[in-house]
């Protein structure tokens, strides 16, 4: 068994932390971009595409992102797709991210109250323009806090991905265990890697609730 | 040849019957203020004109041009009939003039330049032209609702809805608002106002109708109407509001 120095430890659960951060950054800027488009689709939509989008946030709010993982990675390999840890990875924590997004996204147009709706009816706009001139501007404001509060849960969930072998900063972690044998060491150096990423962002999350409140805006 | 002509105009939602056939006419120029027990359907009669509820029967026409069904699209509709809310509906995230500037801008496409003069002549007219950049959240009920009725304005409605408009305000705020409608009224602006304002309702309209369970159950010159009621329905609702 080799020495492991605290500074060797430090060095490889940095390496393997840019995955966790980049793999972060994956699922949130597909999920953004998927949700997004499920979030107009489903509030214009024809009731049948109203449904199905319904139907696709319960599945993934209402089932594990163990097991969305499990299927992404075994589930294709049955299926007899050849995936990689990291495309399975990539598109399970994607689609994740775009169901719980479409579901806040959804709920913020919707906070935006009846009354705008008719003011910029009455004032002669289409449903576009008012979505584009009326609503959106103000249901944005409204999602930047609880969208940014969920990046705080995209970037926990990509510990989840080290079960299919995906070497992320969780998986780095208990392979450095297996050789070095100091798990308290490793996994709260580990868990703090965690907290460093995520601090900042529910503080900032939480920074702009106030300053939302404190607007007036609503 | 009337204004605005409505005739046998139903409106149900669901099992409910709001209204049971209501003929009006209103004349250009002509001030008419409806009152009326909560829920007699005042505020759904205003919310057919404009369109804002579709009714199930009869006719709405204004200008010798229907206003129902498909006829007119929400963009030649609010040059038209322009609406003010009791909740104002300001948009939060404007500036006092680009509220006023963006029915203008994107419904008429109007130059910005011209939007621009528009806005602020409207503004002037409610007294609001020292107020042009604040955002509504900075101004009180009274203010907030005098923009909403610029914002109306600058459409170049033919005919101005008003549901409640003052109902909302603290009372030392209702003076103000009521102002600015009477000084439009002075002007020849066809007014259509929903209102618990009694002495405004006697003061200013050129006549008072009052709606009971979904019909027009009296209407007249408004001396006439709260010295001499015609029926008792509407000699209760005046002494319960007086
Ligand atoms: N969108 C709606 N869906 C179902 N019922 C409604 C709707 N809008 C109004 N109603 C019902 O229609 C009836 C008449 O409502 P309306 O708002 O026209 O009354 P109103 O005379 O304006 O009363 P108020 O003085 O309280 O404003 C009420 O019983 C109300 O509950
Ligand atoms: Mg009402």
């Amino acid at each position: 068994m080799t020495d492991f120095t605290l500074w060797d430890i430090v060095r490889n659960l940095l390496l393997a932390g840019r995955w966790t951060v980049v793999l972060s950054l994956i699922a949130f800027a597909g999920g953004a971009l998927v949700g997004l488009v499920l979030t107009l689709a489903r509030m214009g939509g024809l009731k049948p595409i109203r449904w199905l989008i319904r139907l696709y946030v319960d599945l993934f709010q209402g089932t594990p992102l163990l097991m969305q993982l499990f299927l992404a990675y075994f589930g294709a390999a049955v299926l007899g797709f050849d995936v990689s840890a990291w495309t399975a990875a990539s598109v399970a924590l994607t689609l994740f991210t775009s169901a719980f997004l479409c579901d806040i996204w959804r709920g913020c147009v919707e906070a935006v109250p009846s009354g705008q709706w008719q003011a910029s009816r009455v004032l002669g706009l289409n449903y576009l323009q008012s979505m584009r001139h009326v609503i959106l501007p103000q249901a944005l404001r409204l999602a930047v806090p609880p969208t940014v509060g969920f990046s705080v849960q995209v970037i926990k969930g990509t510990a989840l991905a080290s079960v299919i072998g995906f070497v992320e900063l969780t998986k780095a972690g208990t392979m450095l265990n297996n050789a070095a044998f100091a798990p308290f060491t490793i996994f709260a150096l580990v868990a703090l890697g965690y907290f460093i990423l995520c601090y900042p962002l529910s503080r900032y999350a939480r920074h702009l609730e106030k300053k939302l409140y404190g607007a007036g805006i609503r | 040849m009337a204004l605005v002509s409505v005739k046998d105009l139903h409106k149900s939602f669901g099992e409910l019957e709001v209204l049971k056939g209501i003929d009006l006419e209103v004349e250009a120029g002509e001030v008419v203020s409806i009152i009326g027990r909560s829920g007699s359907g005042k505020s759904t009669l205003l919310r057919c004109l404009n369109q804002l509820e579709r009714h199930d029967w009869g006719t709405i026409v204004l200008a010798d041009q229907r206003l129902d069904g498909a006829a007119m699209s929400p963009g030649e509709l609010s040059q038209n009939v322009g609406m003010v809310f009791q909740s104002f509906n300001l948009f939060p995230h404007k500036t006092v003039v680009e509220n006023v500037m963006l029915a203008p801008l994107v419904v008429k496409q109007t130059p910005r330049g011209e939007a621009r003069r528009i806005a602020e002549s409207v503004l002037a007219k409610v007294g609001m032209s020292e107020k042009v950049d604040a955002y509504p959240a900075q101004l009180s009920g009274g203010q907030q609702q005098r923009v909403a009725i610029a914002r109306a304005l600058a459409m170049n409605p033919k005919v101005l809805l008003c549901d409640e408009v003052t109902s909302a305000l603290d009372p030392e705020l209702v003076g103000e608002v009521l102002r600015v409608l009477e000084e439009l009224a002075r002007e020849g602006m066809t007014l259509i106002l929903v209102t618990h304002e009694m002495k405004f309702a006697r003061d200013v309209s050129d006549r008072v109708v009052f709606m009971h369970q979904g019909r027009i159950h009296e209407s007249g010159d408004p001396q006439t109407l709260f010295t001499q009621p015609r029926t008792p329905e509407l000699s209760q609702f005046i002494a319960s509001v007086l």
